[in-house]
């Protein structure tokens, strides 16, 4: 039983839904993706965070058959994507940056043409249409062309078009880049719906909260290139330790309390306002003779916080791009 | 709701799509086509307003200078403008290949596991219903000016004849369709081919008319020969040589354009 159980442990481990060594995509003269890895296991939610202009959506489309690779290679459940493009697109759904539907047709006839090509008959897909309609309350337009639907509704649209079969590999490329608040929150549900029934996803996106929110695993691109990759918190944890924030009641004795601070946790202090005092905070439980410290030297305290590293800093540290990063975060 | 999909690496396929899938692909994309020629009827404009306007206008301006009387002309307009207008429908053909290929939706049809000749061979395969509707139109028109056909045989080979030559014709616009960067563009070119092509022919004017150059290149000009195979089976009924002729040019011109269109297609896509 356990020798089972280990086993299938390993092929778990063995079935990476994407795989890519030194993948590289050049046009012209620009080498818009520069060597990229990648190993993204079966079952997980994998995100390419990146500026515009990154090489992203490049390699979403090298990976889904849209794009030849110049250089490297990249297997989707093992199948190549080069040599085994037939394979591959059973395997895979795409929804792209900008809505891939029919503007001309209505989103029932949208939905019932992709099913057909998918090989359902007429009748099983219309009734796929009105289920997914239903699913992604889009069922009082779904006779209207899309011309007269708002952007998110084409979003919805353009991802339930993809998952008229549910495909075990789901790429999104920006899923959510504008879209409101409300829209956004429920395509991140259907996203981790899609991962509870057994699919893998890929999505690229410039918002570092989403890739926080959604994300096992996180690959930073920049100029074409991996420059960092690990779990949210390990990509944060590698940027930098969590600060301590002491705000005082009385601005006049922060000089004293960033001197004690200094002395009890053996670090430099800063004073980014007149009665803030903050330091790294390596060892949580050096707080607490802080406090005591402070309470002895009678410094009165108005708030203690500690500030986990964002993602925004990792970004900016990572990419040394302080422009591109924090555009990107503004709009998150 | 949370039923669990097949795991990727388990599933067992093949790397290439079956010739029933393609045809179903075909079919649907076909289907697809004639959902948007129902979405937007404006495409029928050169089906619809050009034989109706071509049949009456060059009847009664032309009618009594080349044969003395509108009726005298219209066995000789007739099988031109029923050559004429199909063939003009297979240059749209082209045109809406090529701005069908720009639309976002392209993106998806590259993605999916479906024939990559099934985004071609659909629209071709719809345009079938211009071409008929166009062929059709013309002979009602030509049937209330009072031109009469000696057979119903002779009337529905000739119609099927231009339905057939539109149809081979339409791969060379497709080429440009596929080719070409705009849709502009294949307008331009296709305009540039189309009006020798249908003027400099039998369509409109006896061709002992014309200087003997001019006849030179009406006499290689294929459009020549469907439209006298046209006009023989009307007035006589019967299927010539230049039926054979039309016929074994427009199946020459599918065998050169199709492998040409398919692969210039199959680079891009």
């Amino acid at each position: 039983m356990m020798q089972q159980g280990v086993q299938g442990q390993e092929r778990q481990q063995r079935a990476l839904a994407i795989e890519a060594h030194g993948l590289v995509k050049v046009f012209g003269d620009n080498r818009a993706v520069d060597g990229v890895d990648l190993s993204i296991p079966t079952g997980s939610i994998y995100a390419l965070l990146g500026p515009n202009g990154a090489g992203k959506t490049t390699i979403i489309n090298m990976l889904t058959t849209l794009l030849k690779p110049s250089g490297g290679s990249a297997k989707i459940f093992g199948h190549d994507v080069a040599k085994e493009t037939q394979i591959v697109r059973q395997l895979i759904s795409v929804t792209g940056q900008s809505a891939a539907v029919d503007e001309r047709l209505s989103a029932t006839e949208n939905l019932t043409i992709f099913g057909m090509l998918l090989g359902l008959s007429k009748s099983q897909a219309s009734k796929r249409a009105a289920e997914l309609l239903v699913e992604f309350g889009l069922e009082e337009a779904a006779k209207r062309t899309l011309e007269k639907f708002s952007g998110g509704m084409r979003r919805r649209l353009d991802l339930a078009s993809s998952l008229i079969i549910q495909a075990p590999l789901i790429f999104l490329d920006e899923p959510t880049t504008g879209l409101d608040p409300r829209t956004r929150v429920q395509m991140w549900e259907s996203i981790r719906r899609m991962v509870a029934s057994g699919s893998t996803i890929l999505l690229t996106t410039q918002y570092l909260d989403e890739a926080d929110q959604l994300a096992d695993r996180i690959a930073v691109i920049d100029h074409g290139r991996v420059v960092a990759e690990g779990t949210p918190r390990e990509l944060k944890a590698a940027v930098g330790k969590a600060t301590l924030n002491l705000s005082l009641a009385d601005e006049k004795e922060a000089p004293e309390a960033a001197r004690i601070a200094e002395d009890v946790l053996r670090v430099k202090t800063s004073r980014p306002e007149a009665n803030l005092v903050t330091a790294p905070m390596s060892d949580p439980d050096s707080v607490t003779d802080l406090l005591v410290a402070l309470r002895n030297a009678k410094i009165r305290l108005a708030t203690v916080s500690v500030q986990e590293p964002t993602l925004d800093e990792v970004f900016i540290a990572l990419t040394g791009d302080g422009k591109d990063a924090q555009a990107g975060g503004a709009k998150a | 709701m949370s039923a669990q999909i097949v795991p990727g690496a388990e599933r067992k396929l093949k790397n290439r799509i079956s010739i029933q899938m393609s045809i179903s692909n075909s079919l649907t994309m076909a289907y697809r086509t004639l959902l948007l020629i129902r979405r937007t009827p404006q495409q029928l404009f050169d089906v619809t307003i050009q034989p109706i306007l071509f049949t009456l206008m060059f009847s009664f301006l032309f009618g009594g200078a080349i044969s003395g009387s509108v009726a005298g002309y219209l066995p000789i307009i007739i099988p031109g403008i029923l050559a004429q207008t199909a063939i003009t429908a297979s240059m749209g053909t082209g045109v809406q290949l090529r701005e069908d290929m720009d639309k976002g939706v392209f993106y998806r049809f590259k993605s999916m596991p479906i024939a990559r000749m099934a985004t071609l061979a659909g629209p071709l395969l719809a345009d079938i219903v211009r071409y008929s509707i166009a062929t059709g139109l013309t002979l009602v028109m030509g049937y209330i000016l009072g031109f009469r056909w000696v057979s119903t045989d002779g009337l529905l080979l000739a119609g099927f004849l231009s339905v057939f030559a539109a149809w081979c014709l339409s791969w060379v616009f497709a080429l440009l369709g596929v080719v070409m960067k705009s849709a502009q563009a294949v307008q331009g070119i296709s305009a540039a081919i189309l009006f020798p092509l249908s003027f400099l022919s039998g369509a409109f004017v006896p061709t002992k008319t014309l200087p003997s150059w001019l006849q030179d290149f009406v006499n290689v000009n294929p459009l020549t020969y469907v439209v006298s195979a046209v006009r023989q089976l009307f007035t006589q009924g019967t299927v010539g040589t230049d039926f054979w002729l039309s016929l074994a040019g427009s199946i020459a011109i599918v065998l050169v354009f199709a492998p040409l269109t398919l692969r210039a297609y199959m680079r891009k896509a």
